[in-house]
């Protein structure tokens, strides 16, 4: 599927990056401990978190997650839009909670990945 | 060697918000460079790992980086506490991180364990009240 279907499936709301919304993704990861994202995360594109603070941005940087999707209606500041931004990351907002954003997704055909 | 090349970079202690920032260049440079994705990435999270280390648990410090043609070479000095118990530091799930730092998304008691994980050697020098250095090392 693509950012664009992720997006609809939850009924999120893109806050940075709409020219990206066309690209393809097949895994996520969830999670808001970044350690743990660090450790299991392999050719994942899409993180969750609740988690609201740069180091989100850093890890998905350092992962080459392309979309980061901030649950339960988690507001990322302006430092958080500006440094995904600039490294070309989607992000988008949801209302729904961390398990059911997740269970939404793989329902609609994305996996969570090598292990 | 005659081609390494040697990158270095101060890492501040409690500057949370820039914490990433040399694990970030160093991933920027090693891709230009035409490094192999795997090792790209493993570079980039043992050493992210590191750098945040430095600035939750360290005083700051100072990360050297070594690419040679055969073997990317990361040096992470700091100015103390000192790690107590290595053991227990490199079992997964320990932590000594306080709860402010849990709340930031790390102290998950990985640090260490993944700095390991994605190397191909890792050596910790440490003295309580003095520092801390992790030598690690990714083959290419």
């Amino acid at each position: 599927m693509t950012i664009k279907d992720a997006m609809n499936v939850l009924g999120a709301r893109c806050v940075v990056g709409e020219e990206n919304l066309d690209q393809e993704v097949r895994s996520a990861c969830g999670s808001d401990m970044m350690s743990d994202v660090l450790a299991y995360s392999k050719d994942h594109s899409i993180l969750l978190t609740g988690l609201c603070n740069p180091q989100v941005v850093r890890t998905a940087e350092m992962l080459d997650i392309v979309c980061l999707i901030f649950v339960r209606g988690k507001k990322p500041d302006e430092t958080i839009l500006k440094m995904a931004g600039e490294r070309g990351l989607v992000v988008l907002e949801t209302g729904h909670r961390m398990f059911s954003a997740c269970g939404m997704l793989y329902e609609a055909g994305l996996n969570g990945g090598k292990i | 060697m005659a081609d390494a090349i040697t990158l270095t970079y101060n890492v501040t202690k409690d500057d949370f918000t820039r914490a990433g920032e040399a694990s970030a260049d160093v991933k920027q440079k090693l891709k230009q460079m035409g490094v192999s994705p795997e090792a790209v990435r493993k570079v980039s999270i043992a050493m992210y790992e590191g750098e945040i280390n430095m600035v939750i648990h360290a005083y700051g410090g100072k990360i050297t980086v070594t690419i040679s043609p055969d073997k990317i070479r990361m040096v992470l000095a700091d100015s103390g506490p000192g790690i107590e118990d290595i053991e227990k530091a490199m079992q997964p799930g320990y932590s000594t991180a306080p709860e402010e730092i849990r709340n930031l998304g790390f102290g998950a008691g990985m640090g260490l364990p993944n700095m390991k994980k994605y190397t191909d050697s890792m050596h910790i020098e440490t003295k309580i009240g003095v520092g801390t250095t992790i030598t690690m090392e990714v083959n290419l």
